[in-house]
């Protein structure tokens, strides 16, 4: 089940509180942080992205390698 | 006047052992005589296999004597990462977690360099399981830096650095799943290399990150690294076309990996890029294309592997972990699947894109390590006002290249005012780390008439 970041981080701290690992919690934020810049990269296509949607250019062709 | 053996390279100390102008047995004692006169304040070794080490130098003699010279290994002290098996002893991985029960075995690049003829002196402490950047966090407690003992000298093979960068042994081997060889190389002022994803074996290695983890060599300078890295990876008889390039020209990613350095670090590094330029070198800017990405693509691989490494500890023993090292295991245990893959396909773009930056230069450059050595204790550095977890930033510039598996080198470049080492790192292509080695030995020659 895909879950947002938002409800991702609330059941993970509401699981470290339960592990009785509070400490984990600022963990969790960061990772959270992370997840969402992870997510939002422009690389990242969804399935429902509409066919106009290239927002991943091909890599370019290479130029005068030097030897 | 009587030489300091141990604190030459081992190109050196390899012609006067192989010229007889001194025995094996001198040079082991000279790094054992170190090692007592320093190591109960430095902490760089877990574990001394002195008497093993003077039984083989008395062989290793024996066979010189014999005219059976074995190359430039014969009879030069190592030191070995606890990380990594060293038969007849523990691998201990700096943690209480970890399988007390003897290595049977030596790890597959231990026992390249033992048949290459190393002395193995001793095995050298860590951050606990190599998952930390500091080497604080260890069951032996912390390596201290040689040149400050209230800094840490940068990890996660602390003991390796110190063990090389103090006289304590010749070269040592590290491991490097986000910058561990390189980070602590250019902390303590030397040469560390990571090179290209696979070529050295991890057979015997405890795994951290299996698809980020590598074996690397710590030395005093290129040209012991290459002996290392030749002695240790796999098909080592391969010869090598790659050659010193005519034209070097160098790329440096200025966005994200420039954007924050202490001011120290920036100087020395600026100062050495002039330099190379007026020796006749290219540094012209590039761009290495979502490399800001690259912190979230690496955090999501690692803390998914060390979960998945560390389960039946954190199952059975997550009480024996120190702290820190633990909750970062925990942490990997919430990283989605779906976010895993994400995160692997990152990797490939961001590998498409060092490849892409790579196209118009011989290799990258930028700093290895983006503050000197930071104070024992640090959890969070200001850099130009901008607060950040000492991790994130000790990570910031060596991770991505083990996401693509580029191989990268650190060599010391200057010094701060304080007198830390500097470290500039150079990025080459894929399975070039010949090339990568010649190009380091050129720049390392150029910094060296600065």
């Amino acid at each position: 089940m895909t879950k947002s970041p938002d409800d991702w981080l609330r059941t993970a701290q509401a699981d470290a509180d339960r592990r009785g690992i509070p400490a984990l919690k600022p963990l969790l934020v960061a990772l959270a942080d992370a997840t969402r810049i992870l997510r939002g990269a422009s690389w990242n296509r969804s399935a429902l992205d509409p066919p106009t949607s290239n927002r991943l250019r091909k890599p370019e062709l290479p130029r005068d390698k030097p030897q | 006047m009587t030489i300091e053996w141990c604190d030459r390279p081992i190109h050196q100390v390899a012609t006067a052992i192989e010229t007889g102008l001194v025995s094996v047995r001198e040079v082991v004692d000279s790094a054992l005589a170190r090692i007592t006169a320093r190591d109960t304040t430095l902490h760089s070794f877990t574990m001394l296999l002195s008497e093993k080490a003077q039984r083989e130098a008395d062989r290793a003699d024996r066979q010189i004597a014999a005219g059976r010279y074995r190359g430039p290994l014969h009879g030069v002290p190592l030191s070995i990462k606890d990380l990594i098996d060293v038969a007849g002893v523990p691998t201990t991985a700096a943690s209480k977690a970890s399988e007390p029960a003897t290595a049977t075995t030596d790890a597959t690049t231990v026992a390249r360099l033992r048949a290459a003829g190393a002395i193995i002196i001793g095995k050298c402490n860590l951050h606990e399981f190599a998952f930390g950047t500091t080497g604080e966090d260890s069951c032996f407690g912390p390596t201290h830096h040689p040149l400050d003992l209230a800094r840490s000298p940068g990890g996660s093979s602390s003991g390796s650095a110190v063990s090389v960068a103090s006289g304590m042994a010749f070269g040592s081997i590290g491991t490097d799943t986000g910058g561990s060889v390189r980070i602590p190389s250019a902390a303590c002022g030397l040469v560390g290399l990571k090179p290209t994803f696979g070529e050295i074996s991890c057979d015997g290695v405890i795994p951290l990150a299996p698809s980020l983890d590598h074996v690397g060599p710590l030395t005093r300078c290129v040209a012991d690294a290459r002996l290392l890295y030749d002695t240790m990876r796999d098909n080592s008889s391969a010869i090598t076309s790659e050659t010193i390039p005519a034209r070097r020209i160098l790329g440096c990613p200025r966005p994200f990996f420039l954007e924050r350095l202490d001011t120290e670090i920036r100087n020395s590094f600026e100062g050495a890029l002039d330099h190379l330029r007026d020796a006749g070198w290219t540094v012209k800017d590039t761009i290495v294309r979502h490399a800001h990405h690259s912190p979230a693509v690496y955090l999501h691989l690692v803390l998914s592997e060390a979960a998945s490494t560390h389960a039946r500890g954190l199952a059975e023993r997550s009480d024996r972990y120190t702290e820190e090292v633990r909750l970062r295991l925990e942490l990997g245990r919430y990283v989605m699947g779906e976010d895993y893959v994400r995160a692997q396909h990152g990797r490939n773009v961001l590998g498409h894109a060092v490849d892409n930056a790579l196209d118009t230069c011989n290799a990258l450059v930028l700093p290895t390590l983006a503050i000197p050595a930071p104070r024992l204790g640090t959890n969070t550095i200001d850099i130009a006002g901008n607060p950040e977890p000492l991790r994130n930033t000790m990570l910031r510039l060596t991770q991505l290249f083990n996401a693509t598996g580029h191989p990268a080198i650190s060599l010391p470049c200057g010094l701060t005012t304080d007198g830390l080492p500097c470290g500039l790192q150079l990025i080459g292509s894929r399975n070039r780390t010949e090339h990568l080695l010649n190009l380091a030995e050129a720049c390392e020659a150029t910094l060296a008439n600065r």
